[in-house]
């Protein structure tokens, strides 16, 4: 059996090998523990996701995806109750939300709350302090029509999950954060998806290009097939317990489900 | 426009912040102005549209006396009876002639300009068959005036299949007691929109404004109350709905921050085919402020259709979190979502005055958030 201590190094140790040797380290999770409402949902997690990688987390319901992005992103609820979060070097786990917002830090929403009596177009305003720049953005994302609309009011789960891709595109983050992007999403509705989303994480541009990195709780093939992620790993009772590359965890979440996911990434880990 | 003094001209010229736009930008069928116990300002750009002040009204038309407490009752309260003893009236008359339609909006405002002054005021509104207004009436006090005193009896008639729309928007010093005393007979198959906005400090204001509605008759009442620092707001319409087929709607949205409000709606159905509905929406901001929500209904026939629901929270913890995370501070975000909480309460208005209302709340509620 494997210690705690162990694991960390192991996992650490795989985190830094990337093919973007010489790229920066933009975000740094270290031994992370974190509880909701007193219940532990996440232990000892470590992530390193350097600058322009794209990370994909998998799990079971429940596993506590969610809640790693939600950590990061920094919703009180989530109480860091060890380990730390690096944001460019720097711990933000004194840091309130707006201050990693403005950082750079983006999350979409697996669930967003309906916001009454706030329109997309005061949000967006409020965002970029531009008058012309709601229209701009919600044209990128196709949601024109959704402009006067209050937010999430009367929203389908598709609608609800373009109209998180289009803050981020307003928000602009370096680390963008997607939980379950592509659930409740049509197939013709996911391909404007992947497109705004391979522009959040400037796919576009030269690997040694790249600033943007993403971490992206996803279970669509299809997200994977057009996003070429880095890593993958999947997250089980609050656990890392299997990692790689992200369409070979795929292959094999859909083959076998989870459970022998982990027992051959333990196989792997003595080889 | 009276000749005034300076300091007066430079006050009246930032009354936009309550919707009486002196400059002629904004496009107005008729203006009336009273600062202190002055009449400023009593005009028309109308045939249709009759404006004067109420002492030069009753001598004008004779019935005009016979309206007069026709339907606030002199004996009402210790307010009307202050009214009915002054000895030179004060207040104004507007009229609209049969089958007029006034598109531009009508703007009024009573102004409190020295400090501690009592106003004291009686106005007459008609709108005769088939005519439409829209009224902007704006009250404010000087900027240097805190303390004053308000107290206006309105009687307003609408006649058969008129229309109007009726928007009060309040702006009161913070040591102003306001005491408005409003009644409004709503003619057979006649339109009453009414809308109340109070954004800003006031010490009290108390008004229980109360509609009587003919057969097929229609009222909307929407009040947006943001209640600060000290105030106590005690407001309240009541719907009687007497005639055959009239309907009645009570809208009210209510955000506080150290101040106190009673919200009173109460609709009392005795005929047939009659429809009232009232809803209460109350947004606490701290643990200094108190909400209470009276709702009434009274039906005196079985057929008669009365609902009412009420609901009092506080900002929800996920929706400041969301925003906060697009990088907009507590603050701001705060600010917001008490914005789009008073804003609901005006939707479905005409899109200008929305737009102007829009306009008022943004800034009441702008650095105000936490």
């Amino acid at each position: 059996m494997r210690s705690a201590l162990d694991n960390h190094s192991f996992y650490a140790k795989i985190n830094n090998m990337s093919d973007s040797e010489d790229k920066g380290v933009l975000l740094e999770v270290k031994r992370l523990g974190v509880e909701v409402g007193g219940k532990c949902l996440l232990q000892g997690l470590d992530m390193t996701v350097k600058e322009g990688e794209t990370h994909i987390v998998f799990g079971p319901n429940g596993s506590g995806k969610t809640t790693l992005v939600n950590a990061i992103m920094g919703l009180p609820e989530y109480k860091v109750v060890e380990g730390d979060i690096l944001f460019r070097g720097n711990s933000i786990l004194d840091w309130n939300l707006t201050a990693r917002a403005k950082a750079g830090i983006g999350l979409a929403f697996q669930h967003p709350p309906v916001v009454e009596g706030v329109s997309l177009r005061v949000l967006l305003k409020a965002m970029v302090s531009d008058e012309k720049a709601p229209e701009e953005v919600a044209r990128k994302a196709g949601m024109e029509n959704y402009l006067e609309r209050e937010i999430n009011v009367g929203f389908s789960g598709g609608e609800r999950r373009k109209n998180e891709l289009l803050q981020l595109v307003a928000q602009n983050p370096q680390l963008v954060m997607l939980d379950e992007p592509d659930s409740g999403v049509d197939v013709d509705n996911i391909k404007l998806m992947v497109s705004i989303i391979r522009k959040l994480l400037q796919k576009d541009k030269l690997i040694r290009e790249r600033k943007n990195s993403g971490i992206i709780v996803t279970h669509s093939g299809m997200i994977l097939e057009e996003l070429h992620a880095d890593k993958g790993y999947v997250i089980v009772n609050g656990k890392v317990k299997c990692f790689g590359s992200p369409l070979d965890i795929f292959d094999q979440v859909k083959k076998y489900g989870f459970v022998r996911c982990i027992k051959e990434s333990r196989t792997g880990e003595k080889t | 426009m009276k000749k005034l003094d300076k300091n007066l001209e430079a006050e009246i010229a930032n009354l936009t912040r309550v919707g009486f736009d002196i400059t002629g930008k904004t496009k107005r069928s008729g203006s009336f102005l009273i600062a202190d116990n002055n009449t400023a300002e009593s005009s028309s750009n109308e045939e249709d549209l009759i404006v004067m002040p109420i002492s030069f009204a009753v001598e004008v038309y004779d019935w005009v006396k016979s309206l007069m407490f026709s339907l606030v009752k002199r004996e009402q309260d210790e307010y009307t009876r202050e009214v009915s003893t002054q000895k030179e009236l004060l207040g104004s008359f507007i009229y609209v002639k049969e089958g007029a339609k006034i598109e531009a909006p009508f703007q009024s405002c009573f102004f409190l300009h020295n400090q501690g002054f009592k106003q004291v005021l009686h106005n007459i509104i008609v709108l005769e068959p088939l005519s439409e207004l829209n009224i902007i009436n704006g009250c404010a006090t000087g900027n240097l005036v805190t303390m004053g005193n308000h107290i206006a009896i309105t009687e307003m008639f609408i006649r058969e299949k008129a229309e109007l729309t009726y928007t009060m928007i309040h702006d009161w010093g913070a040591e102003t007691v306001v005491y408005p005393r409003t009644a409004t007979d709503v003619g057979k198959d006649a339109v009453f929109t009414s809308n109340y906005i109070a954004l800003t400090r006031v010490k009290k204001i108390q008004s229980n404004p109360v509609a009587y509605f003919s057969d097929g008759a229609v009222g909307k009442f929407s009040s947006v109350i943001y209640g600060k620092s000290g105030s106590t707001i005690d407001m309240g319409t009541r719907g009687i709905l007497n005639g055959k087929g009239a309907n009645c709607e009570i809208i009210s949205r209510i955000a506080l921050k150290s101040s106190r409000v009673i919200s009173r709606a109460y609709i009392e159905g005795n005929e047939k085919d009659t429809r009232g509905h009232t809803e209460c929406n109350g947004l606490l901001l701290d643990d200094k402020s108190s909400v209470y929500t009276i709702p009434e209904l009274k039906a005196n026939i079985m057929d008669t259709e009365l609902s009412h629901e009420a609901s009092i929270g506080k900002i929800a913890g996920e929706q400041l979190n969301y925003l906060m995370s697009r990088g907009l501070d507590e603050e701001t975000s705060r600010a917001l979502l008490i914005r789009g909480f008073l804003e609901k309460g005006i939707r479905g208005l005409p899109a200008n005055l929305e737009k102007k209302l829009d306009e008022l709340i943004e800034i009441a509620t702008s650095g105000e958030g936490v």
